[in-house]
C-alpha cells in the first residue's frame, strides 16, 4: 500500500500550530516513514499535484485568498483537519469580528500612532494583486465541510501526533486530559 | 433531628436527611455532578441545565431535586453525556469564548467541563455576540460577550448594606449581566477576587491581574474538574 499523502496550509494564523507539529521533536522522522508530504510550507510545494489524503488547515479565513486556499484544499484532500484555535474559531484575529472593517482599516493606515504623520494622503493599500480582507474572520467549518478538529493555541504536539497516527493507522486512540487544551 | 430517607446514586445506596439537594448529597458522597450555576447554602437557580441526571428514569436537574425515599438516581449515561456535551456547547457558540485571549483560560469552569466532556470543537455556529463591555470601574471589569447568566454573582456578592451589585438587564436574546458602577467602585480588592472566583466563565474580571499563573500551573491543567469529589469517591470504595 503506498503511503498517506498529507497536504498542510496556514491561512489567517501565526503559524505556531505548524511550529507545534514540529514538537514532535524526532517523532516527525516516525511521521515522514508513515506519510508522503505534498503541498506544505515544510517543504515548500505551492500547487498540489497529487490527490491527497489529508489536509492539514491552520488558521480561518481573513482575505478572499485564504477562501481560495481552503476551497482548493477540500477539493484536492479526502480529509480535512483543523488545527487550532484559529482555524476553529477564528481566534485572535476574530477578535475584529465586532468591529467595522472600516474602522479598522483606518486604525491601521490612517489613525495608528506610526502611520498618522506617515499618510497624509490617507492611503488604505487597496491594489488588486493584493488579497481582499473580508468583513470578518471566518471560521474554515463555516466555509467548507471540516472532518475533524484539533484544538488549542497551538494544539499540544502530543495531540496532534495521536490524531495524526489514529487516522493514518485508523487505531482508536485514548486521548489523555492534560492534551486537550484551548489556549 | 429530621428524617433520614434511602436511596440510590448508581445503583449505590445512599442514606441522607429528607428534603437535602440530590446535587449536595451526592456531591457529599463522591458522585460528582457537573454544575455551573450552583452554589453550596444558596438557592439553587436551575439555570445553567448541566446538572441533569435521571430520577426515577426522568431527566431533571439535580440542583432543584430533593432527596426522597427510594428514588433511584442516575448521574452517568450515555444519553446525559451527550446531552450535557450539547448544552456546553451552546454555551461556547453563544458567547465569545476564545480561551487563548481570556484572563480565566485554565481557572475557568466553562472550559474545564468541555474538556472533562473531550469537546474538541463545538457543533454549532459561532455568535460573535457584541455585547458592550463594561470597563469604567478602576477595579473591575465586566465583559458581558462571555456571561453564561448563571447570577451567581447576582445571589452571593451583595454590598456593605445587602444591596445587589450584580443584577440582570433586558429580556430573552438580549438579556444580559449588568453592575452598579457605584457600588462596584467600592468594593474592595478582596470582594473582587471573590466575585471573580465565583464567576464560572470570565465575565468578572479584576483588573491588572490577568494571566498570573503560568501555564502548566493552572487549576484545570493537569486535574479534570470534579476530581477531588471523585477522589473522595475512590477512597470509600477501598
Amino acid at each position: 500500500m503506498s503511503k498517506p499523502i498529507v497536504a498542510t496550509t496556514s491561512l489567517a494564523g501565526c503559524f505556531g500550530c505548524h511550529m507545534s507539529l514540529l514538537d514532535i521533536d524526532e517523532k516527525v522522522l516516525d511521521l515522514f516513514k508513515l506519510v508522503e508530504l505534498n503541498k506544505s510550507p515544510l517543504n515548500d510545494i505551492k500547487k498540489f499535484n497529487k490527490k491527497c489524503d489529508v489536509g492539514i488547515i491552520e488558521g480561518g479565513c481573513a482575505n478572499d485568498e485564504n477562501v481560495h486556499v481552503l476551497k482548493d484544499f477540500r477539493k484536492n484532500c479526502n480529509t480535512l483537519i483543523a488545527l487550532g484555535s484559529c482555524a476553529i474559531t477564528g481566534g485572535l484575529p476574530a477578535l475584529r469580528n465586532n468591529i467595522k472593517l472600516k474602522e479598522c482599516m483606518e486604525e491601521a493606515y490612517i489613525n495608528n500612532i506610526t502611520t498618522k504623520d506617515n499618510n497624509k494622503e490617507e492611503i488604505i493599500p487597496c491594489d488588486k494583486d493584493i488579497p481582499k480582507i473580508l468583513d470578518r474572520i471566518y471560521p474554515i467549518n463555516e466555509v467548507v465541510k471540516i472532518d475533524y478538529y484539533i484544538p488549542g493555541c497551538p494544539p499540544r504536539a502530543k495531540l496532534i501526533w495521536l490524531t495524526l497516527r489514529a487516522l493514518i493507522t485508523g487505531e482508536e486512540v485514548d486521548i489523555p486530559y492534560e492534551v486537550i487544551k484551548y489556549d | 433531628m429530621s428524617k433520614k430517607v434511602k436511596f440510590t446514586i448508581d445503583g449505590n445506596e445512599i442514606s441522607a436527611e429528607e428534603g437535602k439537594n440530590l446535587l449536595d448529597v451526592a456531591c457529599e458522597n463522591g458522585y460528582y455532578i457537573p454544575a455551573l450555576c450552583h452554589m453550596k447554602g444558596h438557592k439553587p437557580a436551575g439555570s445553567c441545565r448541566l446538572c441533569n441526571v435521571k430520577v426515577n428514569g426522568r431527566i431533571m436537574t439535580a440542583c432543584t431535586t430533593l432527596v426522597s425515599e427510594g428514588m433511584e438516581v442516575i448521574t452517568e449515561d450515555e444519553e446525559l453525556a451527550e446531552l450535557r456535551k450539547t448544552i456546553l456547547e451552546a454555551m461556547f457558540v453563544d458567547g465569545n469564548h476564545f480561551c487563548p485571549a481570556c484572563e480565566k483560560s485554565g481557572v475557568c469552569d466553562l472550559q474545564a467541563l468541555a474538556y472533562k466532556h473531550k469537546i474538541m470543537s463545538p457543533k454549532f455556529k459561532y455568535e460573535f455576540s457584541n455585547k458592550k463591555v463594561e470597563a469604567e470601574v478602576p477595579k473591575i471589569m465586566l465583559e458581558k460577550n462571555r456571561c453564561i447568566l448563571c447570577k451567581k454573582c447576582i445571589r452571593a456578592i451583595k454590598s456593605k448594606d445587602g444591596k445587589n451589585i450584580f443584577g440582570f438587564k433586558a429580556r430573552g436574546k438580549k438579556l444580559e449581566i449588568t453592575m452598579d458602577e457605584e457600588l462596584a467602585a467600592q468594593m474592595t480588592d478582596e470582594d473582587i477576587q471573590r466575585a471573580m472566583d465565583i464567576c464560572p466563565v470570565g465575565t468578572i474580571i479584576k483588573k491588572e491581574k490577568g494571566f498570573k499563573i503560568p501555564i502548566g500551573k493552572r487549576k484545570y491543567d493537569k486535574k479534570p474538574i470534579g476530581d477531588n469529589v471523585e477522589k473522595h469517591k475512590e477512597k470509600e470504595k477501598d
